[in-house]
């Protein structure tokens, strides 16, 4: 389990998270909304220590790794997680095949001989096949996203972060991708925290969901309870309205 | 005027400060993890084999030109074009050489390095190296400061050469020197001491170079226009610090007596 308690992150004068509370289960999918600029990938950023927080806790399976800077220990981290960036964030100078297995070399001791064997597999496994050779510029954005997601499950984590992982991708596609997360939570029982501005696919996927508004978290509920809440904020979110205290607060 | 000159220098120490950083951490890292072997070949490919050509034609120019501006100075001054294979061996060795190479390689794979370095920063890709359990000094900086260290040197003394062949084809052919006077010029005054002044600076020089290119490019913000502005400043600082450590380490290397 991961347990977020207090989170504190600013940069300079801007308070991005201004106390964050928030627990994600084993196994789950866990949802996290907002707008833009609530600090959704500031939040997920923190988690992999990406950014060290200012202040609050991050308990990861109830080890503190809020401060954690010694790179070998933020490498040891990192061997539990997969990250899968808004744009891929694929290598632009190797093949598809070099960017799937690029983690095994850091993260396992896979021997280099089963490198192709695993590319194959995890490629197969986002529905791509003989694609290996090709360079990330010879890919369409649907495309990229999977790639960038057969590398993050390589190296097997345990905990997947999806940074907008529909963002920008037509809607068969968007639906696609959000059928894999489920897929990969069904098959390899991997805990996945999500954030999207996507409510179509939020719904879908998530079994919790958890709405970001300055700086705080203003509801954390499992889904059902999400779709049904009256808390102005979250509804207006979820309705994607004009008109009500997220906007009065941006006129004011 | 204070305030201005005040910012200046806050600006120029925080960034002194931080690419010191870079260089412990990349100090650091070559010795507690293994080299990347296949990105430092790629890039000495990159920086060096394919930076010969342009060094050849520079070095070849500069040659003819060094030898066509001293005899026609010469014939002026001594009515006969002397000493042509020591002025220009001499300037080309100590001094053009490793100016020049450090120049073009600045601004031929020096801006490379920083657009692409700077391209990675902006699309996350640097986020996700240290995702994948390596992080940038490891995989870029490190290869690249090796690249550089390695190549500049090779090059000028690839400039030098075909400088002193560029000299030699004008004195020879167009200024009427004996062959025999041009080589002998060089061989009696050239030391080994004159070749070690020369590429101590070149090192230093792709030292710096890379240093500066690299931290230009972790240190870019802001899209293709930051890639642009961090290539552009990468170079020009390149640039500058050239000129201003060759003053310096002149008069050291002088006082040392190289």
């Amino acid at each position: 389990m991961i347990k977020i308690e207090n989170l504190q992150k600013h940069f300079g004068p801007k308070h991005i998270l201004n106390g964050v509370n928030l627990e994600i289960k084993n196994g789950e999918v866990t949802t996290i909304i907002g707008g833009s600029g609530t600090g959704k990938s500031t939040l997920i950023k923190c988690i992999i220590r990406l950014l060290e927080p200012d202040g609050g806790k991050i308990l990861v399976d109830g080890k503190d790794i809020t401060h954690i800077n010694n790179e070998f220990q933020l490498a040891k981290l990192r061997k539990n997680f997969g990250y899968l960036f808004q744009e891929g964030a694929l290598f632009d100078s190797l093949t598809v095949g070099e960017n799937v297995t690029f983690g095994l070399k850091y993260l396992t001791d896979t021997p280099k001989s089963e490198y192709a064997k695993i590319a194959k597999e995890k490629l197969a496994l986002v529905g791509l096949k003989d694609i290996e050779h090709l360079r990330p510029s010879e890919l369409s954005g649907g495309m990229k996203k999977r790639v960038s997601l057969a590398r993050v499950l390589a190296t097997n984590p345990k905990v997947i972060l999806y940074d907008e992982p529909t963002s920008g991708l037509d809607p068969i596609m968007s639906e696609i991708i959000s059928q894999l997360i489920l897929d990969l939570k069904k098959k390899l029982d991997v805990t996945s925290i999500v954030i999207t501005h996507d409510m179509k696919s939020a719904f879908e996927i998530s079994d919790t969901l958890a709405m970001l508004y300055e700086g705080k978290v203003q509801l954390a509920a499992p889904k059902e309870e999400f779709k049904r809440t009256q808390n102005p904020y979250v509804k207006q979110f979820i309705e994607g309205s004009a008109n009500g205290p997220i906007q009065m607060k941006i006129s004011n | 005027m204070f305030k201005k000159t005040g910012k200046f220098l806050i600006f120029f120490f925080t960034q002194f400060g931080q690419a010191t950083e870079m260089i412990k951490d990349a100090f650091f890292w070559f010795r507690k993890s293994p080299l990347e072997v296949n990105q430092t070949l790629q890039q000495i490919v990159k920086i060096g084999v394919e930076s010969v050509p342009v060094i050849l034609m520079t070095g070849l120019f500069v040659g003819m030109v060094l030898a066509l501006q001293a005899g026609n100075t010469m014939q002026n001054i001594l009515s006969e074009p002397l000493y042509i294979g020591l002025l220009v061996s001499f300037s080309l060795v100590r001094e053009l050489g490793p100016v020049l190479t450090a120049f073009v390689i600045a601004g031929r794979a020096g801006a490379a390095v920083t657009a692409e370095i700077g391209t990675m920063k902006v699309t996350e890709q640097i986020d996700a190296l240290s995702t994948l359990g390596t992080n940038a000094i490891r995989y870029l900086v490190i290869p690249r400061l090796i690249a550089f260290t390695v190549s500049i040197p090779i090059l000028t003394i690839f400039s030098d050469i075909m400088g002193i062949f560029g000299g030699f084809i004008v004195s020879v052919e167009g200024l009427g020197v004996p062959s025999s006077t041009y080589t002998n010029d060089i061989t009696t005054y050239l030391g080994v001491d004159d070749l070690m002044h020369g590429l101590i600076k070149a090192t230093v020089f792709a030292f710096t170079i890379g240093v500066i290119c690299c931290y230009k490019g972790l240190n870019t913000r802001g899209g293709a226009e930051g890639v642009g502005k961090a290539t552009t400043g990468a170079v020009v600082v390149s640039m500058v610090m050239i000129l201003v450590i060759d003053y310096f380490l002149t008069a050291i290397l002088h006082a040392f007596g190289v």
